[in-house]
């Protein structure tokens, strides 16, 4: 693989890891299985590049598009709580009507940002004149917009408003009876992460130059095969680590995905790539159930290691 | 401090599983007064104790806690006012969060919840100092995940946690059902040294008559939905647990005339 394809996987990898934080959020945190990501990503990317053809600041049209996500996560929260719907079912309904919002927004089914001015623009004119090509200052560039974000959201989730949503998501009886208002928290949520799926939408669009309505198909899977290979090989109770392999777990899965695009005696082609990544993710939810007999093991040593047992007999 | 006036609930209605669950309960609770309340299953003991909470809304009736009227109130909010330790340890923890982490959710309650670390220094020394007290040494372990304490011990936390905030009723409901006897012995002794050194408002369910004798200063028996037996003072301190029993079999004993009278 050439420096270009990999510094390629690396930035698509960091793009990707924004949405990774925002499928964490709904899914691990909140524990909400939200697939409204495949709508509010092509929604931030929709919203992001009308913004710029007409002319707003690139700036203003990013945290429009981050509004426009919240909102769609509003609408998924608002179907749950409030209705009942089943979570699946009710981001599936906002998935499927963004579809059409998006197509709206942008007045047909893709736009063009070649030659637009975009966040990026002043970046890479700068290392530009500096002599750095642009395949190695736009990954750079987006590392730098997914550690404020992932320094962001880990300070969030260890604050006393975080650590309700924690809750929530992982005992909401508990929550409840500690005061925190359980609806109130998914609202917020759900915001938040899809607020950071339209934020991957949008660089998406400003990295890549273009917007288009089709380009969520499957986005849920991407992030979840990240947020999972980021769980695997970097296991820690500390929130800032945590959340930090999310975003390593993507750029690890577009680097593999890059390999095997690349190594032709597999013979896959670039179509191949939604078949490769549910076949990587099936693999990740299987693998780790059939390793129970280690993970036993290591269960017991952690469990004696920090006195479990006789703490426990001491209580009785 | 609590009241529940004629409060009526009913599971399932209209459908054939129909079951009057609470049927006109009236319950006054003076500040500082320790009711434990026992029956049968189904008497409605747990129900009255949801109605206080919130979690059930009855179709009738009027819920007081401390002078205000909080009928209308979702559990979240009134939990700002009441505590509760559940009967199962795995619901009044979160077993995901760390030992520090689930203090703090308690600590935080009834304040606002705003972005500010949820631990910093003096909170750890705070709740490494309240822990202590338990003698169990949980003080070094902070960090260590909630899961991997056993129930008694996170009973011990729960009851902890439902004084941390300042909180001045507190709902007990079977607490100590789910443990064996020298640990929920070990759970109940803390709970009455906390209530008595902080002097708590407090309703206990249980089903043990005798922990319902041992403990408090008075008692209810609650059966089919009603409050048939209500006793305090010497009249109670005279009480034994086969009188208790007995009481028991008599009340049911009535129900059954009463009933077949009416069918008769």
């Amino acid at each position: 693989m050439s420096l270009v394809a990999f510094l390629g996987a690396v930035e698509i990898g960091l793009v990707f890891g924004v949405i990774a934080l925002g499928v964490f959020l709904a899914f691990r945190i909140l524990n909400f299985p939200d697939l409204t990501v495949d709508g509010s990503f092509p929604l931030g990317a929709a919203v992001v590049a009308t913004l710029i053809v007409a002319g707003v600041n690139p700036w203003v049209a990013t945290a429009v598009a981050i509004l426009a996500g919240a909102a769609a996560g509003l609408v998924t929260a608002f179907l749950n709580v409030r209705f009942g719907i089943l979570h699946l079912l009710a981001s599936i309904l906002t998935m499927i009507a963004l579809f059409s919002v998006n197509i709206r927004i942008m007045g047909r089914p893709n736009t063009a940002l070649i030659n637009e001015e975009t966040i990026l623009t002043p970046f890479l004119d700068w290392t530009g004149a500096l002599g750095m090509p642009a395949f190695v200052a736009k990954p750079i560039f987006v590392g730098i917009v997914v550690l404020v974000v992932l320094a962001l959201l880990a300070r969030f989730l260890t604050s006393e408003y975080g650590l309700a949503m924690r809750a929530t998501g992982a005992n909401p009886r508990m929550a409840r009876a500690q005061g925190i208002d359980t609806d109130r928290q998914v609202y917020v949520g759900m915001a938040m992460s899809n607020g950071f799926n339209a934020l991957g939408g949008a660089l998406f669009a400003q990295t890549n130059g273009f917007a288009d309505v089709t380009s969520g198909l499957g986005t849920i899977v991407v992030g979840l095969a990240a947020v999972i290979l980021g769980e695997t090989i970097l296991r820690s109770r500390v929130m800032a680590v945590i959340v930090i392999a999310c975003v390593l777990g993507s750029i690890l899965y577009r680097i593999a995905i890059a390999l095997a695009l690349n190594a032709d005696f597999l013979g896959l082609k670039a179509s191949d790539l939604q078949l490769a990544t549910a076949v990587l993710v099936a693999l990740a939810l299987i693998l780790p159930n059939a390793r129970n007999p280690l993970k036993a093991l290591g269960r017991g040593r952690a469990g004696s290691r920090s006195g479990g047992k006789a703490a426990g007999k001491a209580a009785q | 401090m609590i009241g529940v006036s004629d409060i009526h609930v009913t599971f399932g209605a209209g459908t054939p599983l129909e079951t009057k669950a609470l049927d006109g309960v009236d319950l006054e609770i003076p500040t500082g007064q320790f009711v434990t309340v026992i029956g049968s299953n189904g008497a409605g003991k747990s129900t009255l104790l949801n109605v206080v909470t919130g979690d059930i809304r009855p179709d009738q009736g009027r819920v007081v806690v401390g002078g205000t009227d909080v009928t209308r109130w979702s559990a979240p909010r009134r939990a700002r006012m009441v505590a509760r330790v559940f009967q199962d340890p795995m619901a009044g923890t979160c077993e995901a969060l760390s030992i520090e982490e689930n203090l703090a959710l308690a600590a935080a309650r009834g304040h606002g919840r705003g972005l500010a670390p949820a631990l910093g220094a003096d909170r750890r020394e705070r709740f490494r100092e309240t822990v202590a007290r338990l003698g169990l040494g949980l003080e070094s372990r902070l960090g260590d995940r909630m899961g991997l304490l056993s129930g008694g011990q996170r009973q011990a936390v729960s009851l902890l946690m439902a004084t941390l905030s300042g909180m001045k009723v507190l709902l007990l409901d079977e607490h100590t059902a789910a443990l064996d006897p020298r640990t929920g012995t070990f759970v109940l002794d803390l709970t009455r040294q906390i209530v008595a050194e902080l002097g708590l408002t407090v309703l206990m369910v249980t089903h043990s008559m005798r922990h319902a004798l041992d403990c408090g200063d008075r008692t209810i028996m609650m059966h089919e939905g009603r409050i048939v037996f209500d006793v305090a003072g010497a009249e109670r301190d005279g009480l034994d647990v086969p009188d208790l029993l007995q009481l028991f079999t008599r009340v049911r004993g009535e129900q059954l005339a009463d009933d077949s009278l009416l069918l008769g």
